[in-house]
């Protein structure tokens, strides 16, 4: 292949800085070292320790962590670029990878922005001028209004004429801000003013535009590489119909059900559009897809994709590769006629948040993390380390899990068999929604649509059930077992090395030991009475079922495994203890139970602080609704917090009379800080 | 199970061995076939199954009654309190658990309402003495005030930290006189506690419940103390005493409880708001000691012998007249059944050797058949090479006595037992006995009874103790009737022997039980066989918290 690359008629490049963070910053990291070119990192102060900095070649720190001091930081960077000698800059995704200014900065300063041209960007930035180029290049978009007018009645009108539903959105949206659907001429004006609000809050424009809105629709983009020679090309659809909070968390390529016409059909329309704005690099063309596969233009992603993995598995290509190649003005590597396809990928996005709570981003630290192992068909994309911390100040995507298969259940089993070994404590995780989502009948069946997630809701958030007896077994095994080697070690240090004492072995003289222990399942208490065999083994009774017990701890690499026979079943976990929970992982899936704090701790160190009144991530308390001396009914209003751009109400966890309130409004919380004291019950003795 | 295996082979070899130093081992593989193997296997077994039997009865405390009430105060039961004290998971080397065992008619008293024992809490090994309340309200009958000051004598002997799970109505009244007023009474309890502080042995109480009157001294007395909030109390007098005296009308709690003691009076250290707390809090002070155990003696790893210990069953069985080879019980008891034998071909009715128990040195000292001159020479030989090197003894009691006859006295038989006996004495190492079997008459002296202060001295259930057999005595006792009759030209017939002998033996058949026996304090438990190498090693594991002390022996009589 290698001999059909053009000569390079730009300039060579040796050294690019990385203008991002996290995954992508080593996404791209992996393949400058693949090409032997230079890496050169820039990190914030609270980046300082993460794995981007350790991978590259150089690293510079650019400020403080808020990135708008530091990886929006143009300047900074530019000033890094020319220290590093660095001859181009990768922008990643995000952060400055669609800002026309920077583009256009790298080009004064002599630098080369992996990249389209800035022009490309601002045309594309904006949704109603991409729209109008769009329209006039006969690529098919949606029917709207996107003029200059923004009177109520002009907007209205229009909104008629195209039919209701219709959607208004702010013109500089994204991310679903500032975006509202309306079902009739009567809500219209409601709404309308809803969206002015977020899209003047969120982008201080606002500016609207309406669409007609498509219902049950397919999320469905076209990845597209163009280069300075004119030369454009299409790499197949990727289908990211499934969002939760309007953004992706399970991609795949190619769309299912998608009839070969219809591909190529895309993938035309998409170069169409990639030259209609002089498109230079790799680009994504969104499309909105009907039941029928009527697809329209929805906007174009100038830049490389999260989601860029899975076109990468099935046409067995590297885009980063290919971005630098055309950034050092070479041609596309390939004819459009010899990119093919093959077999089917699924990307899963692991995030810190908590699905339970409305995919509540969260941060907290990687206690324990391991990963499937990789391979040709499997990607680990990830920019953290067990230990590392999950920052409030950036994206909270943990990593991206990625497979490849022949087809899409083979891929699909893939997927959830690789998903169950992607083990994560410290911190929530949407790991057991992705196990759920992707075990669900109709995704299995492909599906797929933007409503995936509210229509299946019930489904896929399933009510908790009691955690099978024979796992608490091994639970209360693995406690057991974690206090052994504990006093194993205290055994060992001690000079009375050999002493019967020193012994795990729970003796008592003529009588046997029953221990009763309590683990906490979900809310419930479970009382489980364990007894001491003589023979090492354990015998164990919840509720009126008793069940023989035995097991060991072994070591494999990082990881403590809880091998455990109950009743003669024998099985293998990960165990992980952490503060008061006890989780296993295995390939059937996970548990997880706690260990009940004892009064002592849960009512001196951090008394009223149980159950919600503390802050659940770091943010500023916007409201506080009760003054001490209130008394409160659970689940009244306490205070409001803002805290990674989102409104979190901070409920009353039982009835109780407000002691103390630690937080004024406009003051900041930590994490887990207690926001809230209650006066001492007497039920609560 | 296999019926063949090695009788007895190289086994591993310990620190400081070479290749060259493999040594044999002990032990034999009995014909598990034989009669009298199963006979003895049966008989024991029926007698260890008595044993878990009436101490999972005791296990309980009192009746079912107490025990619900108990709990529905929020109380943990005492051996609850004891678990979640001691170490996850470790042993507890419970004492005199047949304390007051069928001891007051038909008044039971479980454990003599008190249990005590030593188990590691934050990996200090502890002397824990807790009121059972079910039993009798945890009031002190002579047979508690016992148990407690034996506790506290094993604690002195061994310098085991003492913690007191107090719970406690009080003295016993009705029994007052057998409670009060004498040396090892109730008020030893506070002297014992005075006199261990005095000696850097920590005492630390828990006020689980009330310490009223004498009471009260026991946590006060304590180097450290915690109480329970609204379920401590101490005082001196109780509300309704207060009332006759003064007419003041005052509650528990006030008068004596957590907030009173910690806040104002400076009687206890912690306040606990629960029991779980108070035992959390217990854990930490001992952590605040900042103890070491040093130890005066070798170890090596610990291995297990050769031989299933449940052979122990078939081998002695619960006929005391049937002879084993003791050499078959210490294969089944030391580390690798290892034994090096002292004086093999000397003696050889007394078996002494060196030995390694849970990795600790021990010199055995077991009978093989009645007391000979030379046997108690070489034993007291043996016991004063151990003192000399700091080695703990364990005497495996099975012993009808001294011989007896002509020959023996004019060889001087009496003066080598008083030469054991003088040994037996002075010997300042830790001293362990276990009777296997029977112990009578001066052989209990030579073989280290309850007289010679062993550490610790444990039964099995098949042994009896008392001055000579049943039929001895009774044989005795006849023979003099018998005399006496003749003399006065009476008729003596077999029936009238009968009729004599028959209550003696029976009498000394109840009395030499070692359940008689334990219920009387007279040892410190009856254990089964197969847990004879673990409550050993538990037993020198808590002698070696006090330092050997060096031995000076009396006179032997040349």
């Amino acid at each position: 292949r290698s001999t059909k690359y053009a000569t390079a008629t730009g300039r060579n490049i040796t050294k690019v800085l990385i203008a991002n963070r996290g995954e992508i910053a080593c996404r791209v990291m992996r393949t400058a070292r693949k090409m032997g070119i230079q890496s050169v990192a820039v990190y914030s102060e609270a980046d300082r320790k993460s794995m981007h900095v350790d991978m590259a070649d150089e690293a510079y720190c650019i400020g403080p962590a808020p990135s708008q001091q530091s990886y929006l930081s143009m300047e900074k960077i530019i000033q890094v670029a020319k220290i590093s000698a660095a001859q181009a800059i990768h922008p990643g995704y995000g952060f400055l990878s669609e800002n026309a200014e920077f583009a256009e900065l790298c080009k004064q300063e002599g630098i080369i922005f992996v990249g389209p041209p800035s022009s490309a960007i601002r045309d594309m930035g904006v949704k109603s001028m991409s729209k109008s180029i769009m329209a006039a290049a006969g690529v098919p978009v949606i029917e709207g209004y996107h003029g200059e007018d923004q009177s109520d009645q002009c907007l209205k009108g229009h909104a008629g004429r195209i039919g209701y539903p219709v959607m208004v959105k702010a013109v500089r949206g994204g991310g679903g801000k500032g975006m509202k659907i309306v079902r009739s001429e009567k809500e219209f004006q409601e709404q309308l003013e809803s969206a002015r609000r977020e899209a003047k809050k969120s982008f201080s424009d606002d500016a609207v535009l309406i669409e007609k809105f498509v219902d049950t629709p397919r999320h469905v983009e076209v990845q597209v590489f163009a280069d300075h020679h004119g030369n454009a090309v299409y790499l197949f659809e990727r289908d990211c119909s499934v969002q939760r909070r309007h953004q992706k968390i399970i991609e795949e390529a190619p769309a299912p059900g998608i009839k070969p016409e219809v591909r190529r059909k895309l993938g035309e329309v998409a170069v169409r559009a990639a030259k209609a704005v002089n498109y230079v690099g790799a680009g994504t063309v969104e499309f909105i897809m009907d039941l029928k596969h009527n697809f329209y233009f929805m906007e174009m992603n100038t830049r490389l994709q999260v989601e860029h993995p899975v076109t990468e598995m099935i046409t067995g290509t590297d885009l980063v590769e290919w971005q630098f190649r055309i950034a050092a003005g070479e041609k596309i590597p390939l004819r459009q006629e010899e990119i093919t396809q093959q077999g089917h990928a699924f990307e899963a996005r692991i995030y810190a948040e908590d699905p339970n709570n409305n995919f509540m981003p969260g941060d907290g630290s990687l206690v324990h993390l391991s990963t499937p192992p990789a391979d040709l068909s499997t990607r680990i994309e990830t920019g953290v380390r067990q230990g590392d911390v999950v920052s409030v100040c950036y994206d909270a995507m943990i990593a991206k899990l990625v497979v490849w298969a022949a087809d899409r259940q083979a891929a699909l089993t893939k997927l959830r068999y690789s998903l169950r070994q992607y083990n994560i404590v410290g911190l929530h995780t949407n790991i057991d929604f992705l196990l759920s989502l992707s075990g669900h009948p109709d995704f299995a069946a492909g599906n797929v649509h933007t409503n995936f997630i509210p229509q299946h809701h019930a489904e896929l958030f399933p009510m908790r059930r009691a955690t099978a007896k024979e796992l608490l077994c091994q639970a209360a095994l693995g406690l057991i077992l974690k206090e052994r080697a504990v006093t194993d070690a205290f055994r060992l240090q001690s000079q009375d090395r050999f002493s019967p004492f020193a012994s795990s072995s729970g003796r008592r003289l003529n009588i046997c030991y029953t221990r009763n222990m309590t683990l906490r399942d979900g809310g419930n208490d479970v009382a489980i009475a364990v007894t001491y065999s003589h023979d090492g083994s354990y015998s164990m009774q919840i509720d009126d079922k008793t069940f023989q017990v035995l097991g060991d701890l072994c070591s494999e690499g990082d990881c403590t495994y809880l091998k455990c026979s109950v009743n003669g079943v024998a099985t293998k976990a990960k165990l992980i203890i952490l503060e008061n929970t006890i989780y296993l992982f295995s390939k059937e899936g996970s548990v997880q139970v706690d260990i009940p704090v004892p009064k002592y701790l849960s009512s001196l160190s951090s008394e009223g602080t149980q159950g919600g009144t503390i802050a659940p991530m770091t943010g500023t308390i916007e409201k506080v609704f009760v003054k001490a001396g209130d008394r409160v009914n659970t689940g009244d209003s306490l205070m409001v917090m803002i805290a990674m751009k989102m409104e979190h109400t901070i409920k009353a966890p039982k009835d109780g009379t407000i002691k103390k309130i630690f937080y004024k409004e406009g003051s900041q919380a930590n994490r887990h800080a207690p926001l809230i004291e209650f006066e001492e019950e007497e039920s609560d003795k | 199970r296999l019926p063949l295996r090695p009788c007895a082979r190289a086994a591993a070899r310990g620190l400081r061995a070479y290749h060259g130093d493999s040594e044999a081992t002990l032990g034999t593989q009995p014909d598990l076939e034989s009669v009298v193997y199963q006979e003895n296997y049966e008989q024991m077994k029926a007698l260890v199954s008595q044993l878990h039997e009436r101490a999972q009865h005791i296990r309980l405390g009192g009746g079912e009654k107490a025990r619900a009430l108990h709990i529905s105060r929020g109380k943990l039961l005492p051996r609850e309190r004891i678990d979640n004290l001691i170490d996850p998971g470790s042993p507890f080397l419970e004492l005199s658990q047949f304390a007051g065992y069928q001891l007051y008619g038909n008044e039971e008293v479980p454990g003599g309402g008190i249990i005590t024992g030593i188990g590691r809490v934050a990996g200090v090994e502890c002397m824990i003495v807790a009121n059972d309340a079910t039993v009798k309200g945890g009031s002190y009958y002579p047979v508690t005030v016992k148990k407690h000051v034996r506790a506290q004598e094993i604690a002195l002997q061994n310098r085991l930290t003492c913690i007191y799970l107090v719970d406690s109505g009080g003295a016993n009244l009705p029994r007052q006189a057998d409670v009060f007023p004498d040396r090892d009474h109730f008020g030893r309890i506070f002297y014992n506690q005075a006199i261990m502080s005095s000696k850097n042995i920590t005492q630390i109480a828990v006020v689980m419940g009330s310490c009223t009157a004498g009471g009260a001294y026991l946590p006060s007395m304590a180097d450290e103390n915690i109480i329970v909030r609204k379920q401590g109390t101490i005082f001196l007098a109780g509300p309704p005493l207060v009332k006759a005296a003064t007419g003041e009308e005052v509650s528990a709690e006030d008068l004596g409880g957590a907030d009173l003691h910690c806040r104002k009076s400076g009687v206890t250290d912690h306040y606990a708001l629960d029991e779980i707390h108070a035992l959390h809090l217990t854990r930490k002070a001992v952590r605040c000691l900042n103890y070491q155990k040093k130890l005066d003696v070798t170890i090596e790893p610990s291995e297990d012998p050769l031989f299933p210990a449940d052979e122990l069953y078939g081998i002695v069985g619960a006929n005391l007249k049937r002879t084993f080879d003791i050499r078959e019980v210490i294969a089944r008891i030391v580390d690798g059944s290892k034994f090096n034998e002292f004086k093999a071909l000397y003696g050889d009715t007394l078996v002494t050797g060196f030995a390694r128990i849970f990795g600790y040195p021990v010199g055995i000292v077991g009978n093989n058949g009645v007391l000979f001159s030379e046997s108690a020479k070489k034993g007291s030989h043996f016991i004063q090479l151990c003192c000399q090197r700091n080695i703990p003894l364990l005497f495996l009691q099975n012993i009808t006595g001294f011989m007896v006859g002509k020959d023996y006295e004019a060889e001087g038989i009496a003066k080598d037992g008083a030469k054991l006996v003088t040994a037996v004495a002075c010997a300042n190492v830790p001293k362990i006995t276990v009777i296997i079997g029977g112990s009578y008459g001066a052989g209990n002296y030579g073989m280290c009874g309850r007289a010679y202060s062993p550490r610790f001295l444990y039964l099995w259930p098949n042994a009896r103790v008392s001055v000579m057999g049943g039929e001895q005595a009774a044989s005795v006792l006849a023979t003099i009737a018998k005399d006496q009759k003749a003399r006065e030209g009476k008729q003596f017939s077999s029936a009238d022997e009968a009729a004599l002998k028959e209550p003696i033996i029976k009498r000394f058949e109840e009395e030499g039980n070692p359940y008689y026996s334990s219920a009387r304090l007279w040892d410190d438990g009856i254990i089964d066989p197969v847990d004879t190498r673990l409550v050993v090693g538990l037993s020198i594991s808590a002698a070696l918290n006090a330092p050997i002390q060096k031995t000076d022996f009396g006179t032997f009589r040349m």
